[in-house]
């Protein structure tokens, strides 16, 4: 219901008393009214300022937050008010809303902030008054947009990046989006754009008149008919380049059909169409001039310039964009062509020797005065068609310049998002590398606990690492809640170290040093499984028994042993660096060299952690985000168990 | 208090101002000022209790609701028409909003101030049996010539019906206000002189049970 009905409500209700004679039934009993405390006013503060107002205030709207009995669960009974955790100058407009009955949108405020104290309160932005709602609209759809954009560049994930395992044909295309990705891509850029050029060049420079080295014939013949054979192949060598180049994309393009109807493979095949079509047409006489036609196709290829040139492409966007001012234009010339025409073809009837000689003949000379060319081959000589001829002229000035700010307004704003697009897609980058490091900080807190032995039931403080026992309330529960997870699942957190090399030992059989890889894809290709629980009792038992056991290879060739080394405290997390100058002093902290990832074979060794290296505190502690921890040995007793934990 | 002038509205006096609007592109001042000096303040709270049944707070509140809504201080028909039609969505309660307007607006000034709001309201909630009865009768009576003839009872019967709106059970009939009238008539109308005064008004609703006991919804409205 609308503003202040409820306000209404006691009146209507009184009003009923006109029904109350003619009702030929008896009517209802009044509904139960709830002791009417009367008007009262409340408290509601709002991150330390209150506001007050009154009940019936907020109850005019029963189905927001402050109008319906939610609001109670924000009641603080000892200060007998309404408490709000939230922005306190976002309430005022909210508040304003029950007191007015329309919600104002604040214009210094960022609109998303807006839009989640409006949610908060069970508001809808359709409140939103219309003295404001225009405001509030645009500023909602260029947030939108600009989110859009974002989402696009992520999705078009042209970071470097790329999947290992992508095909050539990805890597192809990969190469053809972005050339700046690679060196080959990048030269095979620039010799394509150098070979565009080269024919344009050519279609050019054959058409000059260049003079014959003795004065032979007498008439100046074309460059093109005094070396037609240098000209021909200059011709065949693009087209080859450029069929090449056609013929790779379409192999590459992930797809074929999309890639077949967009506008550059079109360009590119009418660039390349008039040669073919030219190779096989016989040559004689009546052909020739369609053939000379087909020529002149030739100049499109300028256009394949447009893949190079950023600039030239949002020109064609924007055209594209305003084509209905660029309709408009054209509708409002031509009509206004039609008319100047037929006016001054009568004005100019009766004179003699005339240009006037009909209708279409004036259109020329229309065109020409309302562009303001006025080549004055065709001019008028009557008096009358002066007269017109000078209105046409003004009118052609105002014609013209109407649509063309709206032209340039759009050419302007796609050119800043543009430019927008290109600083963002710089800025994204560090972005996610502060956000990738972030995500390791935390998982390097994870596995630095578990290395310290954090998941010993039996640990006493001493034994502890000063590392561990620092660690705040939330990342115990945190830790907690892997801890859980890994119990879950079976499977245990590690580092992508770890795992690549787990991966590299599977795939090559051999132990392989340390290389990087991607540890996104590493539960997603974790293709080996681990034996569930039983694994873990004995991995226990087996490292209270002993930590400077050596392992037992036996057969054990595919098994790759990491020499763990002390890894540097991550410094993400908090408690690590609180613990960071302790852990120099700290010649408790266990480290063990654990067994990075264990591929058993029929005859599975018991695997124990290999002690070969003293701890040595961890040096530099820099801010490296690949962790040199690796995961807890396993020790799997149980055939074809193999354990890859990743993260 | 004051109240709104009325101002010249004759259409050559408007046609000459538009077409000096247009040569001089200005707009007109006055037009705007007028329109914010109609308004109303209603006489002190002593006053209104003495001549109501509320009591201060109660006064209070309805102040407080009243201007809130109509920050001038008075509402005008359309205003009073589109609050009530907020209370009946489906019908069209149009006409009985005009003439409950007219029964409010007992100085027949054209608007609504609060103390007409407030007397109007004291009597139907506070009032007696016979006060209630008294200001249906004067609802009735369109006119207000004392008596209630059949053509305003069909009048106002047909814009209580017109509220119901389309979608009845039973389906509404044409005849059916026409068929209320009569019966309305046939109980109220004593000497059968076919119009219907006061006097027998209230005698013939004092005799009704139903009519009685339903005067107790209003006791608890505020």
């Amino acid at each position: 219901m609308a503003a202040g009905v409820a306000t209404w409500l006691p009146f209507a209700r009184a009003a009923a008393v006109g029904w109350l004679p003619l009702a030929q039934q008896p009517l209802p009993p009044a509904p139960g009214v709830k002791a009417s405390r009367g008007d009262e006013v409340l408290v509601v503060n709002v991150s330390g300022r209150r506001f007050e107002t009154w009940k019936n205030t907020l109850d005019r709207y029963p189905d927001t937050l402050l109008g319906s009995s939610e609001k109670e669960f924000f009641y603080d009974a000892d200060s007998g008010e309404y408490f709000f955790d939230r922005d306190p100058d976002m309430f005022r407009h909210v508040l304003n809303f029950y007191r007015t009955g329309r919600l104002h949108c604040p214009r210094q405020e960022c609109i998303q902030a807006f839009d989640e104290e409006l949610a908060f309160y069970g508001l809808v932005p359709e409140l939103v008054g219309d003295c404001c709602l225009e405001e509030y609209r645009d500023r909602k759809k260029e947030n939108a947009e600009r989110l859009a954009e974002d989402e696009e560049a992520e999705q078009a994930g042209d970071g470097p990046a790329l999947p290992a395992g992508s095909s050539l044909r990805q890597r192809l295309w990969r190469a053809f989006e972005n050339p700046h990705t690679s060196t080959a891509a990048l030269v095979f850029y620039y010799v394509t754009g150098f070979f565009i050029a080269v024919s344009v060049i050519a279609n050019v420079v054959e058409t000059i008149p260049c003079r014959g080295p003795a004065r032979r014939s007498p008439r100046e013949q074309p460059c093109g008919d005094r070396f037609p054979l240098a000209f021909f192949c200059m011709d065949t060598a693009c087209v080859l380049i450029f069929t090449g180049e056609y013929l790779l994309r379409l192999f590459a393009a992930p797809s074929r059909c999309r890639f077949l109807r967009s506008v550059m493979s079109l360009i590119d095949v009418v660039a390349i169409l008039p040669y073919y079509i030219g190779l096989f047409v016989p040559k004689n006489e009546d052909v020739s001039g369609a053939f000379v036609t087909l020529r002149v196709f030739r100049v499109f290829r300028i256009f394949k310039f447009s893949r190079h040139s950023q600039g030239l492409r949002i020109l064609g966007y924007t055209l594209k964009s305003c084509a209905s001012e660029l309709g408009f234009l054209l509708f409002s010339l031509t009509m206004a062509i039609i008319i100047f025409a037929t006016v001054m073809f009568y004005a100019e009837k009766g004179t003699n020797k005339t240009n006037f000689t009909s209708i279409p003949a004036a259109f020329w000379y229309t065109i020409v005065t309302m562009t303001t060319l006025g080549y004055g081959d065709m001019v008028p000589s009557t008096i009358a068609g002066k007269i017109f001829g000078s209105i046409c002229s003004l009118s052609g000035v105002l014609v013209i310049a109407l649509p063309v700010p709206v032209i340039v307004s759009n050419f302007s704003r796609i050119y800043h998002q543009n430019q927008r697009a290109d600083k963002r897609r710089a800025q994204q980058k560090v972005r996610l590398a502060r956000i990738r490091l972030a995500k390791s900080g935390t998982t390097n807190a994870f596995l630095q606990y578990k290395q310290n032995g954090g998941l010993e039931d039996s640990g006493s403080g001493e034994e502890q690492a000063l590392c561990v026992r620092n660690r705040s309330a939330f990342e115990q529960q945190h830790h907690h809640l892997l801890h859980c997870l890994e119990k879950t699942t079976c499977h245990e957190f590690t580092d992508e170290l770890t795992f690549s090399e787990a991966l590299g030992a599977v795939s090559l059989g051999g132990r392989t040093s340390r290389s990087t890889s991607v540890s996104s894809q590493a539960v997603g290709s974790s293709t080996l499984l681990s034996s569930c629980c039983p694994r873990r009792a004995k991995r226990r038992a087996i490292r209270l028994a002993n930590s400077t056991a050596s392992v037992s290879r036996g057969s054990m060739q595919e098994l790759d042993t990491l020499a763990g080394l002390r890894r540097s405290p991550a410094p993400q997390s908090r408690s690590s660096l609180n613990a960071k100058p302790h852990d120099n002093l700290d010649l408790n902290c266990d480290s063990r060299d654990f067994v990075a990832a264990i591929i058993s074979i029929p005859t599975p060794p018991a695997n124990t952690p290999d002690e070969s290296q003293p701890s040595s505190p961890g040096g530099g502690g820099g801010a490296s985000s690949t962790l040199r921890n690796s995961s807890l040995g396993t020790p799997c007793l149980l055939p074809e168990t193999v354990k890859i934990s990743s993260l | 208090m004051n109240r709104c002038p009325r101002r010249c509205r004759s259409p050559l006096g408007q046609a000459a101002r538009s077409l000096y609007q247009l040569v001089t592109g200005s707009l007109s001042p006055d037009e705007v000022s007028l329109a914010l000096m109609c308004r109303a303040r209603p006489e002190g709270l002593e006053q209104l209790q003495e001549q109501t049944k509320f009591t201060r707070k109660e006064l209070q509140v309805l102040y407080r609701g009243f201007k809130n809504e109509c920050p001038s201080g008075i509402v005008n028909e359309e205003n009073f028409k589109q609050i009530y039609s907020q209370f009946f969505p489906q019908g069209d309660s149009s006409t009985y909003a005009t003439f409950l307007f007219n029964a409010f607006d007992t100085n027949h000034d054209g608007s609504v101030s609060f103390e007409d709001f407030v007397a109007g309201l004291s009597v139907i909630l506070r009032g007696t049996i016979d006060d209630r009865l008294n200001w249906a009768f004067n609802l009735y009576d369109l006119n207000k010539d004392g008596c209630i003839t059949k053509e305003e009872m069909l009048d106002i019967m047909k814009s209580i019906y017109d509220m119901m709106g389309k979608y009845t059970y039973p389906a509404l009939r044409e005849e059916a206000p026409r068929e209320h009238v009569e019966s309305f008539f046939q109980k109220m109308d004593r000497n059968k002189d076919g119009v219907v005064t006061i006097e027998e008004f209230i005698e013939s609703c004092q005799k009704d049970e139903n009519i009685m006991r339903s005067m107790q919804l209003f006791d608890n409205v505020i």
